[in-house]
């Protein structure tokens, strides 16, 4: 074990005993390859079983441990003490969502939003599994592979100043993956989906400030997905101004 | 204690449970489901799968080579009629994934691309460039959440099975988010909880993959079947144990010790050309590998690092525009947690525990020995891989087989009432105190952290790569006193709001158990086959006694019970298993 050391203030929150949130400070062992997810096993391991977070695959793909990091939304799993040392680590939950316990979130909220925006394939005819699969050109599936990498860590919405005003906004994560199954060529959901992207809880509350794309750790870029679907709706607003819904031939309900 | 009445209990949203639910939602419309999950689904451990999925795809290939890859692969331990149901279905299966929206990898005309995998014969990995896990857990994910008889239970930890009237018939978990237990009744129950890689030091297994499933299973009197193969995939990060899929030398990549030398020509995978091709040098199977590193190591032929001894993945040659498109999770994952761009420099890696190939002995329709159980993916044991699993055959098995699961669990629901309802509360009733006498114990003073560290290392110790009866005995002996030591765990936290280090206690419980019946399973097997390697007198296959499932049965007051069973043999008898040049003399 190496002699320096490493403060880390964490966010301490017990519904059962606290009324609000403490900072509480852990003196841990400076391991220049620890990850900040590293650190807090060690504390919860050695300094402190009952400090309280999400964590499981250790490498940036399960999203689970996401959380602020000197005020930042991270992933604490490849997120280094190294980079931040000397000095010292504030840890706290995602911002804008709801504190269940210590760095846990609620997120609820995400889960219905997700749901909403009908994030499956829907197809204009039923293929069966004998035909085998749909042709799908490289550079069809290009158009929408960046939009399908979303791990649903949600550190775009604790980035999104909207979604702190609105806790109603559907968001960056699940209006990327409305618009992942729109560009999908085998896809003839975007009907549906534009209605509900296109609300005052949809995409229009975007005020294109761009620091979901910034944070997000597998580069989806939800910015432009979200401005990329405000066109669509435009679109189709002006569609139902000249041709009113009902008398649309094929309508897909 | 709240009681939840349902027809079909899931536990694990992975990907078998995922699809196993489906199956029930689509077909059995009026079957109510109790999807249980420890974490989000999008959490589970199917998520971190690269490389791909296996099923036989092009014009010259053929379910009988797909079929004898595995069966030799597995070291003829297989079940051979679970083998061949599995070859049959696995493509049908993959082309449902596509036609719910996967973003498998394309061929320029549009067809779904594959990759060479380690130990088939030809190419039959269909692939989402390195992250077909990732992609086929969301895939499913999203698709489940069109059904309303989908009912999901996320951060749900169930902590035992309820086994009534000779069945079982249902579950009871508690909520993460307040602490409180709730009894499931149900007509059947589908275990899809995953791996249990996490009883292990090194391990490319994330936090949650503690082998749950599997412990209730065995305390409930379920066999656990095969649970001394234990699969070590020979190229993993050495600080962290991330894994380096296999399809790092599917497309090319080389091993080489530290003279720069590919090693494995030394150890029946060679001659090195013509490279690349199947079943050869790299692309051999895990077991071997893994055993050729180990000895590389012994030779003083391994690279020494601050995090042990390594060897190198090369994939430099392989250029940067490939590795972009083929391998650029691998790229991100070298980089930010090894410092080594792959573009320019080869990746250290070194062998870490990935996957278990025993699990709850279940057939080829996902029915467990004790009616009203069924059990699916990695905690179950249906003679699908053997003593080795081939690379590329598990995800394609979570829905192969979540598939039946939701079939057999339906049509057997469909036929049965529950009987016997204030006993089954009564049993919950007995739980709940078992759990609450683990959350406030007032003596004791063993940190879980430390009976947990003192498993994983007597684990690496004695069912490591290789093995001898001293080492298997000395973990033995070792796990009964963690075993002991647990009755006197005490917890920090006595808190019932998402207290998760009680999780960690219940998940080091269940561990422990299964833990033992691996090294239980170890030492009893006196021969070596597939990852189960012995170097003292017992070097060699011994089909007379041991081509047989080893069956460990749960023993509340000592050492499991080891017994065996037959393994399923129709058209493919033992044989040797050969790869490089000896299988290409042999094919001609």
């Amino acid at each position: 074990m190496p002699d320096e050391q490493f403060e880390i203030d964490i966010l301490r929150y017990r519904p059962e005993t606290e009324n609000e949130p403490v900072m509480q400070t852990y003196t841990i062992p400076y391991v220049r390859d620890w990850s900040v997810l590293d650190a807090l096993n060690h504390i919860k391991d050695n300094l402190d079983g009952t400090l309280s977070y999400r964590w499981s695959c250790k490498m940036a793909v399960c999203g689970s441990c996401g959380m602020m990091v000197n005020g930042e939304p991270k992933l604490s799993c490849n997120t280094f003490l190294r980079d931040y040392h000397p000095g010292k680590i504030t840890v706290e939950p995602l911002a804008h969502f709801p504190i269940e316990r210590d760095l846990i979130i609620n997120m609820d909220s995400f889960m219905e939003k997700l749901e909403k925006i009908k994030p499956y394939l829907i197809p204009t005819e039923e293929k069966p599994l004998a035909d085998g699969e749909h042709l799908q050109s490289p550079d069809e599936l290009m158009k929408y592979k960046q939009y399908s990498m979303c791990i649903n860590c949600l550190l775009c919405y604790s980035a999104c100043p909207e979604f702190g005003l609105e806790p109603d906004f559907l968001g960056p994560a699940a209006l990327s993956l409305a618009l992942r199954y729109n560009l999908d060529s085998r896809d003839n959901g975007q009907d549906q989906r534009t209605r509900i992207a296109n609300t005052d809880k949809g995409v229009w509350p975007c005020m294109f400030v761009g620091s979901c794309s910034e944070v997000c750790p597998k580069h989806v870029n939800p910015a432009s997905a979200i401005q990329q679907t405000k066109i669509t709706s435009t679109i189709e607003w002006y569609k139902n101004v000249l041709m009113p819904r009902g008398s649309e031939a094929g309508g897909n309900d | 204690m709240e009681v939840i009445t349902t027809d079909i209990v899931i536990i694990g949203a992975g990907g078998a449970g995922l699809r196993a639910a489906i199956t029930v939602a689509e077909q059995y419309p009026d079957l109510k489901i109790a999807l249980i999950s420890k974490v989000y689904p999008m959490r589970s451990h199917t998520v971190a799968a690269e490389g791909g999925a296996a099923a036989v795809t092009q014009d010259h290939d053929t379910l009988e080579n797909h079929f004898h890859d595995t069966v030799s692969g597995g070291d003829w331990l297989c079940d051979q009629d679970t083998v061949q149901y599995f070859v049959e279905h696995a493509r049908e299966e993959l082309v449902q994934l596509e036609h719910w929206g996967c973003p498998w990898s394309r061929k320029s005309d549009g067809h779904v691309d594959v990759r060479a995998f380690g130990g088939m014969k030809i190419e039959r990995t269909w692939f989402a460039a390195d992250k077909s896990g990732f992609h086929i857990l969301h895939t499913l994910f999203q698709t489940s959440l069109k059904y309303g008889s989908i009912n999901r239970f996320d951060e749900y930890f169930t902590t035992d099975l309820i086994v009534e009237d000779g069945r079982c018939q249902g579950v009871v978990a508690i909520e993460i988010a307040t602490g409180s237990m709730r009894l499931f009744v149900a007509k059947a129950v589908i275990l899809a909880t995953g791996g249990a890689g996490r009883v292990f030091r090194a391990n490319t297994n994330g936090a949650i993959v503690t082998g749950d499933g599997m412990g209730m299973a065995y305390r409930a009197g379920v066999p656990l079947q095969d649970m001394e193969f234990v699969q070590y995939h020979p190229t993993c990060l050495a600080a962290t144990g991330i894994l380096m899929t296999e399809a790092c030398r599917g497309e090319g990549g080389i091993l080489v010790n530290k003279d720069g030398y590919r090693f494995l020509q030394d150890y029946g995978l060679g001659p090195v050309d013509p490279w690349p091709r199947n079943k050869a040098m790299e692309l051999g199977p895990r077991d071997r590998l893994s055993q050729a590193i180990w000895h590389e190591q012994q030779k003083g032929r391994t690279i020494k690092t601050e995090n042990g001894d390594v060897v190198n993945l090369d994939l430099r040659h392989l250029g940067a525009k490939k590795l972009q498109e083929r391998l650029p999770f691998i790229c991100e994952l070298a980089k930010d947690f090894a410092g080594v761009d792959p573009v320019t420099t080869p990746i250290p890696v070194k062998p870490a525990v990935h996957y278990t190939m025993g699990g709850v002995k279940t057939d080829l329709t996902a029915t467990t020995p004790l009616p009203g159980l069924y059990a699916v993916g990695e905690c179950a044991s249906n003679g699908l891989h053997g003593a080795n699993r081939l690379g590329s055959n598990s995800l394609t098995e979570l829905v192969v087989f979540g598939k039946q699961a939701g079939i057999y669990a339906s049509e057997y629901a469909k036929n049965v009432a529950v009987t016997n309802q204030s006993a089954i509360e009564a049993q919950a009733e007995k739980y709940r105190q078992r759990i609450d006498s683990l959350l406030n114990r007032a003596e004791g003073n063993e940190r879980i952290s430390t009976i947990r560290k003192e498993m994983a290392l007597t684990m690496e110790e004695g069912i490591g790569i290789y093995r001898t009866g001293d080492s298997m005995q000395a973990t033995c002996n070792k796990l009964s006193e963690l075993r002991e030591r647990m009755k006197s765990a005490k917890l920090d936290d006595t808190s019932s709001v998402y207290n998760t280090e009680l999780f960690l206690a219940i998940e080091l419980e269940a561990m422990l158990e299964t833990a033992a019946s691996m090294a239980h399973s170890a030492l009893n097997r006196k021969e070596s086959r597939g990852s189960h390697q012995r170097l003292d007198g017992y070097e060699n296959r011994d089909d007379v006694n041991y081509l047989k499932h080893s069956l460990a049965y749960y023993n509340a007051d000592g050492d499991p019970k080891i017994e065996y069973a037959d393994v399923c043999i129709t058209t493919s008898q033992p044989a040797e298993r050969v790869y490089g040049g000896a299988a290409d003399d042999r094919g001609k």
